[in-house]
């Protein structure tokens, strides 16, 4: 009977192995045995509820039942018919909160979900590793030139939807790597950039053109653009902005970024003695925040060789945003979580380089405008903590370039750009824009969706104002 | 991938190359840098484009050999390739008729100060260059900077040549003489940090290139942090060039050896 068949369990290399390289995968994947197994547990419900949980719907039980038959190329293509980057999603979506969730098994058994994101994942990297890579279906080219801006997942599942459309797309990159988040924040142990350059490696054969080193708005500007024969635009420019706390001694050397510590490491390669670029080793390394990024960071710290790598997060464990699977893995991992505790000031050694931090011990209040309970300073709680390296993942702040250089586009006070909701299309009526510069930081998953979104419409209003008649 | 097209030694450490980068050559302005790389393992650097050819498609860029990558930069030749290259970044200087402008340029701060004497002749103003190095073999641009300006002033500190003492004494002899109306820096932080302090004490508003430590120099890392009035700034967007009175100097020249132990490592490593 499917329904007493047990989830199946993802192989993990073992925490004392993998710790020793940022790029040893974590998780890897199931066996075509287990797949088939699990993909055995799916009821094929007539209402699939879980479709309503996936932001670019896929077709779920399609996939699943093409798995269970053996089908597992077939399973791959339904993939791509709705995502871009299915090898990606089936690593990094936060399942457990969208497709799983929704799952019959969650909604009406209350028994674990079909392995979703697993069986996704095994779909997409059977494909890539069989060699038999389809390219979707595409309508012939109408030779409308459409420029993206920015290769993050918003900017390649827009790029994918738009050649298969017919557009002649061309996606400019500020970086000298595609990819986005993808490639310079979200670690090897979680997502091998090997999977991602597969996925753009697709894209270029559907004809989608590439051009790094490039900044829209600085490179060139948008009417360069224009005069190049552009007609319109799509900004997934992302959330690239990092936050600082603003406590004293705050810019003193050894306290940084996520963003500049997992750029150094990830797009840099800096954890190789090869790469040029250096980065900050310490024996105690703490990292401030709790959501991805501050998993990232601290689990790239314990590879880079900390003793004591720790989480210093001002709420308490229940509130952070982080997948709980990371969470998991961090702690497998040695990493120490030093919760309901807040960082309020740095102390420097005479050669300006952070040698202690002063935290502080917070207690929860009442919930605030995000819904989760407020921490409060307990008085007289501060004690000190011994650090080399910090790493700041408090949050980022959407990228400023393109709001600030294009001029009459609308943007939110908090610098994000206003699109209209279901259109994705922005105050200037041929510019589109989704993914963190709309949203301010969200998904990759949600990232695509709003690409997704935004090729279709741009499709409709670009047929209106050159194809019609 | 840029292709180097002409290449000079201004003297043993210090490179001048011209690089094919059409759309730069293009779109940039006196104070923009580019940031670079060569090589599949290399760092990102920045570098002030020191001048532009917009007929040719070439950008000039003068380079100081510091460590590894910058000795990477001055060891291609013309022919060959840098692997990336991207600007141009960084707000250009603001240039306006104020008058009379002081400009000092220290070492190789006096390839990112060319354009910009260049610019605040061309808008007419009088400009007095002062030209600082250690010695007679440091000073670079020496015809090109004469050409620019009104009056040419040369300081070496041991007197090799034009006249030997600080930039900071050849400045106030000019501010002692005449009414300047700005003063532009570029050099080493501590230069810079001297000509500040010189010029508060006769209120005179000045401006100075920082050259922090860059990552990727589009404002996503937070690696180019200075302390500008008391608030932080990303030296690769807000600036390069801020109010010199309001940079917190010991800040910034601190954050400088941020890297110092890892940057000798690799060095050591490359020499190998
Ligand atoms: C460390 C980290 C871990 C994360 N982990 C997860 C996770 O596990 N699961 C998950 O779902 N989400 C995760 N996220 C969030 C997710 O990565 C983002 O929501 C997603 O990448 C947003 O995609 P995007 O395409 O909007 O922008 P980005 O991925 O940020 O890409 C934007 C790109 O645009 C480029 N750009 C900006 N301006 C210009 C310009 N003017 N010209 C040319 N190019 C420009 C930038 O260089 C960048 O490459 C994580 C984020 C980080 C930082
Ligand atoms: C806006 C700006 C414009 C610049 N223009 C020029 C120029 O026109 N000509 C020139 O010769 N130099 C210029 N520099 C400085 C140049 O970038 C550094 O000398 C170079 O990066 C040193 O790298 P390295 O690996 O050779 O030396 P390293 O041995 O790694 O470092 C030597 C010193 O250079 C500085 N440095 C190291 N890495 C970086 C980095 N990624 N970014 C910035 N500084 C770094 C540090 O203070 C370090 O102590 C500029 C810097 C900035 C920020
Ligand atoms: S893309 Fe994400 S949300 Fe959609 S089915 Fe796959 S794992 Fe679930
Ligand atoms: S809700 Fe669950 S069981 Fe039903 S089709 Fe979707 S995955 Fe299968
Ligand atoms: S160099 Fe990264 S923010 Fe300025
Ligand atoms: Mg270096």
């Amino acid at each position: 009977d499917r329904m007493s068949i047990e989830r199946a369990l993802m192989a993990e290399t073992e925490p004392e192995v993998r710790i020793k390289s940022q790029r040893i995968e974590v998780n890897t994947g199931l066996t075509q045995e287990q797949a088939i197994l699990e993909a055995t547990r799916c009821m094929d419900c007539v209402n699939p509820t879980c479709m309503e949980g996936c932001p670019v719907s896929i077709n779920i039980p399609k996939f699943i039942k093409n798995i269970e038959r053996g089908e597992i190329l077939e399973a791959a293509s339904v993939l791509k018919e709705t995502s871009a980057l299915p090898a990606v999603c089936g690593r990094v979506c936060p399942q457990e909160l969208q497709c799983e969730q929704k799952c019959f098994y969650v909604e009406k058994l209350n028994q674990p979900a079909v392995a979703i994101g697993y069986l996704e994942r095994f779909a997409a990297d059977f494909e890539r590793e069989s060699g038999h890579i389809s390219t979707p279906e595409m309508v012939a080219s109408n030779g409308i030139k459409v420029a993206v801006i920015g290769s993050g997942p918003s900017g390649l599942s827009f790029a994918g939807d738009m050649a298969k459309l017919g557009y002649d797309v061309t996606v400019f990159e500020a970086l000298h790597e595609i990819g986005g988040v993808l490639k310079y924040g979200i670690p090897e142990f979680r997502l091998p950039n090997a999977v991602v350059d597969v996925e753009i490696e697709s894209l270029r054969r559907m004809g989608v053109k590439f051009i790094t080193n490039y900044i829209v708005g600085q490179t060139a500007s948008l009417a360069d653009l224009k005069a190049d024969g552009y007609k319109a635009f799509y900004v997934g420019s992302g959330a690239g902005l990092p936050r600082f706390m603003n406590i004293p001694g705050e810019n003193a050397n050894g306290i940084l970024s996520s963003n500049e510590y997992l750029t150094r490491v990830n797009l840099m390669g800096a954890d190789s003695e090869e790469s040029d670029t250096p980065v900050l080793r310490g024996k105690n390394v703490v990292v401030v925040g709790g959501g991805n990024t501050a998993m990232d960071s601290v689990r790239t710290a314990k590879r880079l060789g900390a003793e004591r790598a720790m989480i210093v997060y001002r709420r308490s464990e229940e509130e952070m945003p982080a997948r709980v699977e990371e969470v998991h893995h961090a702690k497998q991992e040695g990493v120490e979580f030093l919760t309901l505790t807040n960082p309020i000031e740095y102390i420097a050694d005479e050669n300006g380089r952070v040698c202690q931090m002063k935290v502080q011990k917070m207690e929860l209040g009442e919930p605030d405008a995000s819904g989760r309970r407020r921490p409060v300073p307990v008085e007289g709680s501060e004690c000190i903590l011994d650090c080399e390296v910090v790493v700041v993942a408090v949050g980022v702040s959407p990228n400023p370039l393109i709001p600030n250089s294009v001029e009459g586009l609308e943007v939110s006070k908090w610098g994000t750009i206003e699109v209209v909701k279901d259109k994705m299309q922005s105050s200037i009526p041929e510019m589109f824009a989704g993914g963190d510069i709309v949203r301010g930081g969200a998904t990759v998953i949600l990232a695509m969706g709003d690409g997704r979104k935004a090729a279709k419409n741009m499709d409709i209003y670009l047929t209106e104002k050159y194809l019609s008649n | 991938m840029n292709k180097i097209v002409e290449k000079e030694y201004f003297s043993e450490k210090i490179v001048k190359i011209v690089v094919e980068a059409p759309l730069i050559a293009k779109s940039r302005k006196p104070g923009n840098f580019v940031i670079l790389r060569v090589g599949e393992k290399g760092e990102r650097i920045p570098l002030t484009i020191a001048g532009a050819d917009i007929a040719k498609g070439t950008i000039t860029l003068v380079v100081q050999k510091m460590g590894v990558s910058s000795t990477k930069v001055c060891d291609l030749e013309v022919g060959e390739y840098i692997t990336d290259l991207v600007g141009p970044l960084g707000k250009p200087t603001e240039i306006h008729n104020l008058g009379t402008i002081l400009c000092c340029g220290g070492g190789v701060g006096v390839a990112p100060l060319l354009p910009i004497v260049e610019a605040y002749k061309k808008a007419g103003n009088r400009v007095v260059t002062i030209l600082a190095a250690r010695s007679k073999d440091l000073i670079i641009l020496e015809d090109e900077m004469r050409k620019h300006s009104d009056e040419l002033i040369i300081m070496t500190d041991d007197g090799s040549y034009g006249k030997k003492g600080l930039v900071t004494e050849g400045m106030e002899e000019v501010i002692k003489r005449e009414k300047i109306d700005e003063c532009v820096t570029i050099g080493p932080a501590i230069m810079m940090k001297f000509c500040s302090l010189l010029t508060k004490k006769y209120e005179i508003p000045t401006v100075a290139s920082l050259n922090s430590i860059m990552v990727d120099g589009t404002g996503m890392c937070g690696a180019c942090r200075v302390t500008v009035g008391g608030k932080t700034k990303f030296t690769c967007v807000d600036g390069p060039e801020f109010d010199a009175h309001q940079i917190d100097f010991e800040e910034m020249m601190s954050r400088l050896g941020g890297y110092k132990n890892e940057e000798v490592d690799k060095f050591d490593q490359f020499q190998k």
